[in-house]
Formats: C-alpha cells, structure tokens, sequence
C-alpha cells in the first residue's frame, strides 16, 4: 500500500470506528423513515377494524345512498332507537347508530348520529359526504332539467395541474415541481451539511495533528501534500459512507417496516387514502391532504431520474467538498489554536451560508440571472445546481459548471498544499492573511 | 568513510537567515552531536537533512550519493517536539507511524514485538496513548523512530522528559545502536551526555557553524593550561604561574597555569626531582564551559 494509501486508511477507520459516527449514521435513516412512516402507520391503525353502523331510516329513501367500503358496514334496522340503547348484541359490535327521521332534502339537520364513544371526525364527514351527494342528486333530478347532473359535474372543476417537461427530442415527461423542488432542496442541504461538517473535521483534524506535534514525527515519513491530500480523501470517504448507509438503511428499514405491516404500507395507505377522498369531501382532511400528496409523490417518482441526479450529487458533493476542504486543511494548518480558526474560517463559512440563500431563490427562478451565475461559480454551484437541477438544466451548463468546480478545487488544493507545507511545522506565530500569501509563492 | 556530507548550505526564511553556510562531515558508525542555542538553526539543518524543507543552495550526501526524498526511509528521525494520535491505541499508532516508513505489515509486527518485549512494555499495546505519562509516550516514540533500522538516526533532546534510570537506559540503547553499524545525529543541550556520547560535535550559534570537530581535540585545543597536582611537599616550578598552594592534612594541593611551550612530560620531569607527586590532572574545560564561552563570546553576525 502507498503512503498515501496508509494515511487515507487511518483517517477513515478512525473515523468510521467512532461512536459519534455509528450513532449518526444508523440513527439518522431511523428519524428520516419515522417522519414518513409514522403519518402513514397512524392512518392504516383505522382500517384495521370493520365498524358497523345501524341506520334506522324512517324515510326509507336512503338504502341507495350508504355503501358499505372496507371500513364502514351499513346495517339497516327497524327496530326503535332505545332498543340499541340498551346494548342488544348485534354479533358484531356496534360503532354508532345513524338515525334518519324526515326526507333530508327539506329537513337536512333530520340526521344524528348516536354512539357510545365520541364519533370520530372521520366517519362524520364520510356519511355528510355520501348523504349530501345523494341528496345533491336528487335535487338536480328535481329540477327536470335534462344532463343537468353532467353539466353540475362539468361545473365542478378540481383545479390539478400536472408539469409536464419536453426533453431535447420533444418527449413528453412527466414530473411533479414539488418533487422535484423538494429532492433539489434535500440534496442541496445535504451538500451543505456535508461541506461544513467534513471540511470542519478536516480543519480540526489538521490542527490537532499540528497542536499535538505528531505532525513532526509523520512528515519525516511522508510530504506534507500526501498527508493533506490523504487525511482529506479518507474524510471524503467517511462522507460517501455515510451517505450511502443512509440511503440503503433507509431503503431497507422502509422495506422490512412495509413487509412487517403486511402487504406492503405505500400500496394499502395510498388506497386508502383514495378510498376516503372518493365521496368528495372538501371537508378540512388534512391528513388525507397529505396521504395525497404522498400518492402524488409516489406517481411521479416514475418521471425523475434518479440515476442521474445521483451521479451529479456525488460530483458536486465531491468537488464542493475538495473546494472546501483543502482551504479548512491550509486554515487549520497556519492557526495555532482553536479559537484562532474562527476568524480564518469566516471567508470560508460565509459563501456557503450565502450558497444555501442563493438555492432558496434559485428554487423559485431556477432559470434566473441569480441561478445561473451561481451555478457556474466554484463556491456556489455544488449547492446552488442541486436545486436546479430537477428543472432540467441545459447540459452545456452542468458541463461547465463541473469544468470550473474541478479546475477550481485543483487551484485551491494547489495554494491549500503550499500554505499547509510552511504553516504545519510553524508555531507561536500570529499570522495574517499577507503571511499565508506570502507563504504560497515560496518556492 | 563518510555516511552523511553537508556541503555549505544557506537557507533564508522570509528574508532571515536560517543557516549561513553551514558544512559539516559525519563518519559513519559514530554519534555526532549538534549542539546549539535555542533558535540558532538546529532543526532547520535537521529538517534539510530529512527533505521536509530544501535548501536554497549547498549539497547534501549521503553514502557519498546526493540525498533524495527517497533516501529519508533509511533516515530516523526523533523530533524535539513530538507527539502521537492521544486517542489512538500504543499498538496501532506504532503500527501506523512503522508502515508510513515504509514496513510490510509483517516486519513491523515483528519488530515491534521485540522492541516492545526489550523494553518491558508489551502490556501498553491496548492502552490509549492519553493513558499513558510523558516519559511512557517518549519510549514509545523512541521505538518507532529506531524500529525500522535506518541507516542514521537523528535524536533531537531524546533525554527531555525521562527519569534518570531510564535516561540511562536510553544512552545505552543509543550505543548499542552505533556498535550495530548505525550513525547518529544527536541534538541537545544536555552537554554532559554530549562528553558521555558524542565523538565529532558541530557548534551552530546564529545560522553558522562556530566549533567543529572532535570532542577530545575541541577540549585540549580551548585548554587554559591549567594543573592541579597534589604532592607530598610543596614546589615551586620553573616557568609556571602558581595560582592556589593549600595544605590539605598534610597533601599539598597546587593550582597552576602552565607557562608556554611546556609540555605536560616537562613539568612532571621538574617536578619528580622536587617532590613526590600524588595526583597530576589538567583541568579541560567542560562542553558546558566551551559552549557557553564561544555562544557568549561571539561577534554579532555579519551580512550574508
């Protein structure tokens, strides 16, 4: 193995072996799957249980009207209200008695619901949706207007609009803004995440080698580039690991969750979910709001490439990182202390932060003059083109914005290498920005 | 034959100088040591002579050969200032620091297994290296600097931090190295272990080289001509300048300064026809006394 090999494979076992890191990386892909799944579960509990209901239909006019679906049953009665009263055993339990006393057309508040426990919003709103339709129905047949019932349900517009995207050959794609917003913005603050919290290790895994002294017994074995270069590259690669442990540990725990919950939770919940939308009710659903648009989400995930977007992930991560972190390494190497970082590290932090606010803005104009320029410059773009690029950036664009990324961090590595050679085996010296120039045109 | 040549190197840091035309020779198989005042340019020398920083102009051989990056595997190297990974095991750091010297994976378990048994510390193998006191990490850092064999070793202050009995240890180790054919570069400011150890010395104060040579002959060559004689009666030589003359319980005690061109036979042939001669010493002065005057009484540094 080469010298450089060896530093590369401390840094990294080091690293990988540490209890902070295993925490984080196996704890992570719990969190991220809970906030999905949990929402999910929550609902699917509902289904599990068939309820019954009694209706005593004193008009008879409403058999037609109440359908049992897989959660409710519908059972009509003639006996009188006070006989469920007094608990009579059905055989299958009771959840609620719906009473129906005059033809709701006239008299719509001829409606109650009885029930021993609280009735939940849910089943309301599902018997208000299904007996207004069908009085609904029968008003417009009232009226004697012939195909007034297809004109109502012409009138009546739900307002969805799909996005479409024609690529180069003029195929249609179908794709979701919001998905693919929301997948720009998670891999930007990934790459953000990744470029302060890597490069900061990298700072201070630098300047503890220096403040420890070890450095002076390692660069009698090895260039002070191979050391840099091999302590950024193992980092690096703690990074890809626990990106990559994320995405399978995500991947799995979804799978063995979907598995254990029988038959498979994105399929049933969406159903569901479906199943209660149905009757169109505009009725203050929240949850099903959001159940739909996961069934949204789920739809247009067929229309994303996720391969490509992977790819272009792993390069800006790569590249922003390299930037980045050989600038934090030559910072940690000319400080002596901690404290003295913060003042180097500001010119690094503060396009970053700016890099975050410019994906923000470039998400709601990711073809504007802001988006596009910050997507070409070194310091911005891994950030900035992770949110354009689900809006299909033009290709020559992407090209050469990874051209300057890759010529940039070679540039900075390069300056980052000759300011680490002096300033590593340079102690009890306060130096100011002119001393690191002066150090990088040693020769 | 020579193991290592320094051939009048100059280095300039940001406009100071660092070394000013510094030479020196060392033979192989011998300890060499380079002394110096703190910040006289010591570890600059050092760090040329194991490629972290280049020189600006002047050579360096070793085995006679132009000195290159890949030579310094052959090179051990003990800084003045060290340290290792505190979190990191005994075992797994000295494994680390054998491997980037360039030891398989195989040679280095070995080696280390030996030395760690040599040195009695096998049991330290799984202990963090935070656990350990200063003078333990400094025998840890002692072997990993030794372990690969190299063909010179460089020690800069090796003794700072240890206890006397392992100071002592440690001197021997150093010897036993250069009678198996190692050459040493010994850097310290410990001039009685330099009396104890060193055959050839380099004197460096302001980025140049002001005494250089062998211990021995550096000692007689600053001598003060001075005696003390112990006799059984007292004497009054011919061509001397007595200093003291004290009886000490009947052993007369006599400080002199000798006068010139007398040669120490000379005297003593006076002197046996005078008295009975008890004791007869030359007062040599010390590395401490030598290297005290020549730092002291060095004129200021002139242009480059």
């Amino acid at each position: 193995m080469s010298k450089i090999g060896i530093i590369i494979s401390r840094e990294y076992t080091t690293r990988v072996m540490k209890k902070s890191f295993l925490l984080l990386t196996f704890l992570t892909p719990l969190l991220f799957v809970a906030m999905i799944m949990i929402p999910l579960w929550l609902s699917n509990i509902h289904d599990d249980t068939l309820k019954n209901i009694i209706v005593i239909d004193k008009t008879g006019l409403y058999h037609d009207a109440l359908k049992s679906n897989d959660t409710y049953t519908f059972v009509f009665s003639d006996k009188p209200l006070d006989n469920f009263r007094k608990k009579e055993k059905t055989g299958n339990e009771l959840t609620a008695v719906l009473y129906i006393t005059a033809d709701l057309s006239t008299k719509p508040n001829a409606v109650s619901l009885y029930s021993e426990k609280q009735v939940n919003v849910e089943l309301k709103s599902y018997i208000s949706g299904l007996l207004g339709d069908f009085v609904q129905k029968q008003k417009l047949a009232g009226y004697n207007i012939p195909n007034l019932k297809e004109v109502v349900e012409k009138s009546k517009t739900n307002v969805d609009i799909s996005t479409i995207k024609w690529n180069a050959d003029g195929q249609e794609k179908e794709g979701s803004a919001e998905l693919a917003l929301i997948i720009g913005m998670i891999s930007a603050f990934l790459i953000y995440i990744f470029i302060m919290s890597y490069g900061s290790q990298v700072m201070s895994g630098v300047l503890q080698e220096k403040t420890s002294r070890i450095v002076e017994v390692i660069i009698s074995s090895v260039k002070p580039f191979e050391l840099m270069m091999g302590k950024i590259i193992g980092i690096a690669l703690v990074g890809l690991t626990q990106f990559f442990m994320w995405i399978a540990l995500t991947l799995i725990i979804t799978a063995g969750l979907s598995v254990f919950m029988g038959g498979g939770i994105d399929t049933e919940a969406i159903q569901s979910a479906q199943q209660i939308n149905m009757p169109g009710m505009q009725s203050g659903m929240s949850q099903s709001d959001t159940q739909s648009m996961i069934t949204e989400i789920y739809k247009s995930l067929n229309g994303f490439d996720f391969f490509k977007t992977l790819v272009l992930f792993i390069i800006y991560f790569l590249g922003g990182y390299l930037l980045y972190a050989s600038l934090f390494a030559a910072i940690g190497s000319a400080v002596d202390n901690e404290t003295d970082t913060q003042q180097f590290s500001m010119p690094l932090t503060i396009p970053i932060l700016f890099a975050i606010y410019a994906a923000i803005y470039s998400a709601q104009n990711p073809d504007g003059p802001l988006a596009f320029w910050c997507s070409l410059i070194p310091f911005t773009s891994p950030i900035v083109m992770m949110v354009r690029l689900p809006f299909d950036v033009p290709a020559w664009q992407i090209v050469l914005s990874i051209v300057i990324l890759v010529l940039s961090f070679i540039g900075t590595t390069w300056i980052a290498g000759k300011i680490y050679r002096t300033g590593i085996l340079m102690y009890g010296k306060k130096v100011s920005w002119k001393e690191l120039w002066r150090w990088v045109r040693y020769k | 034959m020579n193991l290592l040549e320094i051939n009048n190197v100059v280095k300039q840091y940001s406009g100071q100088l660092a070394l000013n035309d510094v030479s020196l020779i060392v033979p192989r198989g011998s300890v060499y040591g380079l002394l110096g005042p703190n910040g006289a340019g010591k570890t600059t020398l050092i760090r040329i002579i194991n490629c972290i920083t280049a020189p600006d102009s002047g050579e360096i051989l070793l085995n006679g050969k132009k000195l290159t990056p890949a030579d310094v595997r052959n090179i051990g190297y003990l800084p003045e200032e060290r340290g290792l990974y505190k979190k990191m095991k005994v075992g797994e750091q000295a494994m680390y620091l054998a491997r980037l010297k360039g030891m398989t994976k195989h040679d280095a378990t070995k080696a280390l297994k030996y030395w760690f048994e040599k040195f009695e510390i096998q049991d330290w193998w799984n202990k963090k290296v935070e656990e350990l006191s200063k003078g333990m990490a400094q025998k840890v850092q002692f072997i990993t600097t030794i372990l690969h064999n190299p063909d010179l070793l460089i020690f800069d202050e090796p003794f700072s931090g240890f206890d006397p009995v392992n100071a002592d240890i440690l001197k021997k180790e150093i010897l036993a190295l250069r009678d198996k054919g190692a050459t040493i570069i010994f850097s310290t400011h410990n001039m009685e272990s330099v009396e104890e150890l060193c055959e050839n010395i380099s004197l460096v104060n302001k980025a140049r080289i002001v005494l250089q040579g062998k211990v021995a002959d550096i000692r007689a060559s600053q001598s003060t001509r001075s005696l003390v004689i112990r006799s059984s009666t007292p004497f009054t030589p011919y061509n001397c300048n007595i200093i003291s003359q004290t009886d000490k319980n009947g052993m007369f005690e006599t400080t002199l300064v000798k006068g010139s061109n007398l040669s120490n036979n000379e005297l003593l042939a006076e002197l046996m026809k005078q008295t009975d001669i008890v004791s007869f010493e030359e007062l040599l002065p010390t590395m401490n006394d030598i290297f005290i005057r020549t730092v002291t009484t060095q004129p200021p540094k002139g242009g480059v």
